[in-house]
């Protein structure tokens, strides 16, 4: 039995069997850790050490005959803009190297009262702005599917950690796709929650009312199981929405009769990659044949959803970011003498090249003169958007579209083109923009060996229909047992 | 979209940061090429659409104003660069 390929709820098992300890676990993704992260480069902080004392600890009270909840003990990875008291949250940028948080998100603290083991904090792009991971400070994360590849991102380390088999399951966040796309490039299931049904508290802010805290997780069980432990209402989270306590696992059913599927068609125009289409079009015809009706339609809002992101994530990132002064967060440029320097230096050498273009693009679009044609006019986009899903979830109970242009690219490929980049993030951002619910589940592999991704939308607060949805496909088709990450194409 | 090199320093102030020559060129065209991408949204058939300022209903979020203490301060004054008697220290102001 490889340990490390199993997933939450097969560890449970085995554990409830007696056939494995909380030690042996822990014991087997720090070795694969060791082995596999000089080539993968997930990690920004390595907390094996240290878990490796609290695993032995929950072991010895479990023997003791102590109850203990059922995630005790498991392993876990966070994404390193999510802050956790006592270890450093870097949002792997320079500006926060040495930044450790005096109080934990409250992500954290549901995670830890569930005595979940925390392996380490893992790379993302900078502030979470990218589509990459290749905008960290630190290190370029390699997907492990092959290793001269990008993993995606910007939640790109808990993705290819995952897929690594590094970590039974990460937290990420996503702002415009950045657990979607990293999923979906990586072969594993990433969740996007409803705005407002996982607090923000003490995740690093980018885009204010974009951002969501939500899950990587190897398949819809641990999925569902994930979810269960970060999402609920709180006080502290002025956005967050009290829907009542929900057991997301209830929606793991295979009965998907009647489920109401709609396929808008502008997300399969020009750009998309055939195999993608493909894959997608083999996907829904599945569905065809386990019972849903699927109809296709017109949803004309992705080009203008794409522009009026852009628009609203720099404009909320330069005021975000405003708080990094030199004064507060650890950097201060040596070179600063008077209180304008420590601005201004600290800033400009310390946040990288595209934290400062979205810093750029987002004061231009708030400034005198431009805020009308650019910043109200994507706010006014923002809500034609939430208007025509709600339209078109009049009619469907889920909606299904590619979640990115192509599969994994190649590290370097569009790094100096940002318009390039940002241009990927198509079928991703609307879902941010409305706030809505959105599911990255692998449907496919490539000629090239890489993994393709199917995304599932649902109307707000609708987890429980796209659980269900990506369930069902997932027990029908398997891929898990059919694909497998090959760590191909290292260094030579 | 034209952005000039006058407009790109002034906004780059606004945000307190200092280009380096070589940078300037670079963001001109980086911002000028999202910038036309980014005015499709005047195409878009808007006339009359609100607008929306948030991904949940807007709503005002009112609690008790009641002091509470923040217990770690210590751990929130050790990311200070440079501190002083548990406050922030930041170089001379006036003359």
């Amino acid at each position: 039995m490889n340990i490390t390929e199993l997933t939450v709820h097969e560890l449970q098992e085995k554990l409830k069997n007696k056939e494995l300890t909380i030690t042996q676990i822990n014991e087997a993704y720090i070795k694969q850790i060791k082995e596999k992260e000089p080539e993968v480069q997930a990690f920004i902080t390595d907390l094996t050490e240290a878990a490796i004392n609290q695993s032995k600890e929950i072991q010895a009270r479990l023997d003791n005959g102590e109850e203990l909840g059922n995630l005790a003990g498991i392993p876990i990875g966070i994404k390193d803009n999510i802050c956790t008291k006592g270890v450093k949250t870097t949002c792997a940028s320079k500006m926060l190297e040495n930044f450790v948080a005096p109080y934990d998100a409250t992500v954290m603290n549901k995670v830890n009262a569930e005595e979940m083991i925390s392996l380490g904090k893992l790379n993302m792009d900078e502030f979470a702005m990218g589509s990459s991971t290749e905008n960290s400070y630190f290190k370029k994360t390699k997907n492990p599917w092959d290793l001269s590849r990008v993993p995606g991102g910007s939640s790109g380390g808990s993705a290819a950690a995952v897929a690594a088999n590094m970590l039974p399951w990460a937290l990420g966040t996503d702002t415009g796709g950045s657990i979607r796309q990293p999923a979906s490039l990586c072969g594993i299931v990433g969740l996007k929650p409803t705005y407002g049904l996982v607090s923000r508290y003490g995740v690093v802010a980018y885009a204010s009312s974009l951002d969501q805290v939500g899950v990587l997780t190897k398949d819809v069980q641990d999925c569902a199981m994930l979810l269960n432990v970060i999402a609920g209402y709180d006080e502290m989270d002025s956005t967050s929405v009290d829907v009542g306590e929900k057991d997301y696992t209830q929606a793991l059913q295979k009965d998907i009769k009647g489920l109401k599927i709609g396929v808008p068609k502008e997300f399969y125009g020009e750009g998309i990659n055939e195999e993608v289409k493909v894959s997608l079009e083999t996907a829904i015809a599945k569905y065809k044949e386990m019972g849903a009706e699927v109809e296709e339609f017109s949803l004309d809002i992705a080009q203008y959803a794409l522009a009026a992101y852009y628009i609203i994530a720099c404009a909320e990132a330069s005021s975000n970011l405003g708080r990094y002064d030199g004064i507060r967060y650890t950097y201060r440029s040596p070179e600063a003498q008077t209180l304008k320097d420590v601005f201004k230096k600290s800033r400009s050498e310390a946040f990288g090249s595209e934290v400062k273009r979205r810093i750029i693009l987002g004061t231009y679009v708030l400034s005198s003169g431009y805020y009308d044609a650019y910043y109200k006019k994507a706010q006014q986009v923002r809500t034609l958007v939430m208007n025509e899903f709600s339209k078109a979830f009049e009619k469907y109970d889920v909606l299904i579209t590619p979640v990115s242009p192509t599969t994994a690219f190649k590290i370097g490929e569009k790094s100096t083109n940002p318009m390039e980049m940002y241009l990927a993030d198509i079928c991703t951002v609307s879902i941010n923009v409305a706030g809505l619910p959105g599911m990255s589940i692998p449907c496919g592999i490539d000629s090239q060996g890489l993994p393709i991704g199917m995304q599932l939308i649902g109307k707000k607060f609708s987890e429980e229909t796209l659980i269900k949805a990506a369930y069902a496909y997932e027990q029908e088709t398997n891929f898990r047992e059919k694909y497998k990450p090959t760590f191909k194409g290292g260094v030579q | 979209m034209q952005v000039s090199k006058e407009e790109i320093l002034h906004i780059a102030d606004l945000a307190e940061l200092e280009l380096e020559e070589n940078e300037i060129e670079n963001y001109i065209v980086n911002l000028q090429d999202i910038l036309n991408f980014a005015n499709i949204v005047n195409n878009a058939p808007v006339e009359g659409v609100n607008i929306t300022i948030g991904a949940s209903e807007s709503k005002n979020v009112f609690r008790k104003d009641e002091k509470k203490v923040f217990d770690n301060i210590e751990g929130l004054l050790q990311n200070a660069p440079e501190q002083d008697r548990h406050m922030f220290k930041i170089p001379k102001v006036l003359n």
